[in-house]
């Protein structure tokens, strides 16, 4: 069964309300704010809304750096990106000042050292760009609750307006039988397999392991091509980046002989605006490609249009 | 004021599900979908053609591809174009969108179905990109740990013990072992922590599978399906955004859901809970108000098959089929999705009256 790996990656650009501006562009500067709802309880993370009435908050507070851990979990193997290299606990941390808690990491020795009511206090990142991760992580504290919620303006020179959130997932992807039985063929003896439904007969290439008219699975392989006929066309005037072709070039939709449906391909080998529908055309292989680098005309007659209509 | 009634009668008429496994990669999703696809229209003798309105839960992020699921539409005859939707969620609220669909009269029979495959995947990191993208995702707290903080704040209020949640688990596998379609099925030691205090024993195996139900209103329900199982209520709600505004150790979305479901206008017999987590039974047994007697998850539940996107569907499905095996008269079917019981869908099935 064919597998390859697969990479997504992607960095998330996202812009900042005013509130979250504020709770992020404080933690650059060391200060932690929160927000006070209309029932006088006091949020950190600050959110944009009341999560309980809906209204707009913007009342924002400073609360203390200092806390107490609400729930702990003790994560033995951290795995890539989390806040610490070293096992260490999950905790909830309610700030001196706020009535809710804020998702962390505790830098502790060990789950003996950690439980639910401890006092910690943030670890500051040593460059802090206004992120969630300017906090570092926490770590244990030996004071008490003194600090308590106090006006803040929210106010600082050059506020962060956004955050960019890089993610990566990896993954084997598998394309499941029908399409590894046709790309292996494709490969080791560049014969294209197609594949019939047992209800309707048509035969589908590339397969995909059901017939979406009938919704069964298609077994039967068929040997279709290697000719076929180009069934429509659009003439690519913009180059791709990354792709060595020059412009203007045909990119068409080619029913091979015997196939039920048109896979699509690069016509080479005549002039882009002496393609036609009815073009008779062959693969191309170059070096040691897995798959036909492009079509080109056989020179037959055009095939007639009542032989390829049902496959526009 | 007294609950509307649904507008009709709908019901769970057949259900099938794929034996779960570790990985599936021998098939593409379309592959792993298309006999419990067939199973369904066996059931109930319908053809793809013939059913009134499709709809189907799935990840793209499971799949590391965008549009994923429109190639799982080939396996339901998508072409010439049918009455079709999909939710980037479990299967359970694609059935809640069937169900209002078939309430409204617009169609009398749907096809609903779930799938995922989390083998391709770490299921653990691609379930951190749910999460609130400005404060919390950029951590990585992935879904383990966040459910070990849930369970640590449940033994920090005396709502359960290590023991407790083994005994859990111990059950949900012994039952597990009666159904052919389980991945992880009989006795298990507890084995060590993942995250703690949640051990091994303590979390969903990861796995992939694929699921299907076929509803029907009034007298077209009766028509195929000897034993339909009606849905007498079903209602999904959310809790707060952010984990530090909850109180993990209770549900309130949950016990809403179950209440505009009629759940305590009667007593259920059986329980089919959404739970992955052993520690999570706890809070949703007592968001639900189970009486002691009640059977929950005779199948295994989560702990004995987890397909991400489909096990919420699953629920449904079980409580279903032990409603037509006449296993049961009334029974709860509960879903979730998220972080820490995010989001949760109850409904109300019974045998006919």
């Amino acid at each position: 069964m064919l597998t390859a790996p697969l990479v997504v990656e992607f960095p998330f650009t996202r812009s900042l309300g005013p509130v979250q501006s504020a709770f992020l562009t404080g933690l650059r500067e060391g200060t932690v704010l929160g927000v006070r709802t209309a029932g006088r309880r006091v949020l950190v993370p600050p959110v944009e809304y009341d999560p309980v009435t809906a209204e707009e908050i913007r009342d924002l507070v400073e609360v203390a750096p200092t806390g107490t851990v609400t729930t702990w979990a003790w994560n033995p193997s951290p795995r890539p990106n989390q806040p610490l290299r070293t096992p260490f606990a999950w905790v909830l941390v309610r700030l001196d000042g706020a009535d809710t808690a804020l998702l962390h990491a505790l830098d502790a020795p060990g789950p003996e050292a950690v439980r639910s009511g401890m006092r910690v206090r943030i670890r500051w990142a040593p460059q802090r760009v206004g992120a969630i991760t300017d906090i570092a992580c926490f770590e244990p504290h030996d004071g008490g609750i003194t600090a308590r919620a106090v006006p803040h303006s929210g106010e600082f020179a050059d506020p962060v307006t956004g955050i960019t959130a890089p993610a990566r997932l990896d993954y084997t992807y598998s394309p499941g039988r029908a399409q590894t039985r046709y790309l292996t063929a494709l490969e080791a003896d560049r014969r294209t397999l197609g594949e019939r439904c047992p209800s309707c007969r048509k035969v589908y290439v590339p397969p995909r392991g059901a017939c979406p008219t009938c919704g069964v699975a298609t077994r039967e392989q068929v040997e279709v091509g290697p000719r076929g006929t180009v069934t429509t066309y659009c003439i690519v005037n913009i180059k791709a980046r990354n792709l060595d072709i020059e412009v203007p070039y045909v990119y068409a939709h080619i029913a091979l002989d015997g196939a039920d449906l048109a896979l699509h391909g690069r016509i080479g080998g005549i002039p882009y605006d002496q393609v036609r529908m009815g073009l008779r055309v062959e693969p191309v292989w170059t070096g040691d490609g897995r798959y036909p680098d492009h079509y080109r005309p056989t020179g037959e007659p055009d095939a007639d249009y009542e032989a390829y209509k049902e496959l526009l | 004021m007294t609950r509307p009634m649904p507008a009709r009668d709908v019901a769970i008429v057949a259900f099938a599900q794929t034996r779960h496994v570790r990985d599936s990669s021998a098939d593409s999703e379309v592959e792993l979908l298309m006999p419990v696809l067939h199973d369904v229209l066996d059931q109930v003798g319908l053809k793809t053609g013939e059913i009134g309105f499709t709809c189907s839960g799935s990840s793209d992020y499971l799949a590391g591809r965008a549009f994923s699921f429109t190639m799982a539409l080939d396996g339901v005859g998508a072409w010439p174009p049918i009455s079709e939707s999909h939710v980037e969620m479990d299967g359970a609220w694609a059935l809640y969108e069937a169900w209002v669909k078939l309430l409204t009269g617009e169609a009398d029979t749907a096809l609903v179905y779930a799938y995922g495959k989390s083998s391709p995947g770490e299921v653990r990191d691609v379930l951190t990109r749910q999460l609130d993208p400005y404060y919390v995702a950029p951590l990585w707290p992935d879904s383990v740990a966040l459910a070990a903080l849930q369970a640590q704040a449940l033994i920090d209020a005396g709502e359960t013990d290590e023991d407790a949640l083994a005994a859990i688990a111990g059950r949900s596998r012994r039952d597990g072992a009666r159904n052919p379609y389980a991945q992880l099925t009989g006795e298990h030691a507890q084995g060590d922590y993942v995250v703690r205090p949640l051990r091994r024993a303590d979390c969903p195996p990861v796995g992939d599978g694929a699921a299907a139900v076929v509803l029907a209103a009034g007298d077209t329900a009766r028509r195929i399906c000897a034993r339909p199982a009606w849905i007498r209520g079903m209602d999904h709600r959310i809790e707060a955004h952010s984990l530090g505004v909850r109180d993990l150790t209770d549900s309130p979305s949950t016990r809403l859901a179950a209440g505009n479901a009629g759940a305590f206008d009667a007593p259920v017999d059986t329980a089919e809970l959404h739970a992955p987590f052993s520690s999570q039974e706890v809070v949703l047994r007592k968001a639900c108000r189970l009486a002691d007697d009640v059977v929950v998850n005779p199948s295994g539940g989560p702990l004995a098959a987890n397909p991400v996107m489909a096990a919420g569907l699953i629920r449904l499905g079980e409580a279903a089929m032990r409603i037509q095996r006449g296993e049961s008269e009334r029974a709860l079917a509960h879903a979730t999705s998220g972080p820490c019981l995010q989001q949760n869908l109850v409904a109300v099935l019974e045998g006919e009256r």
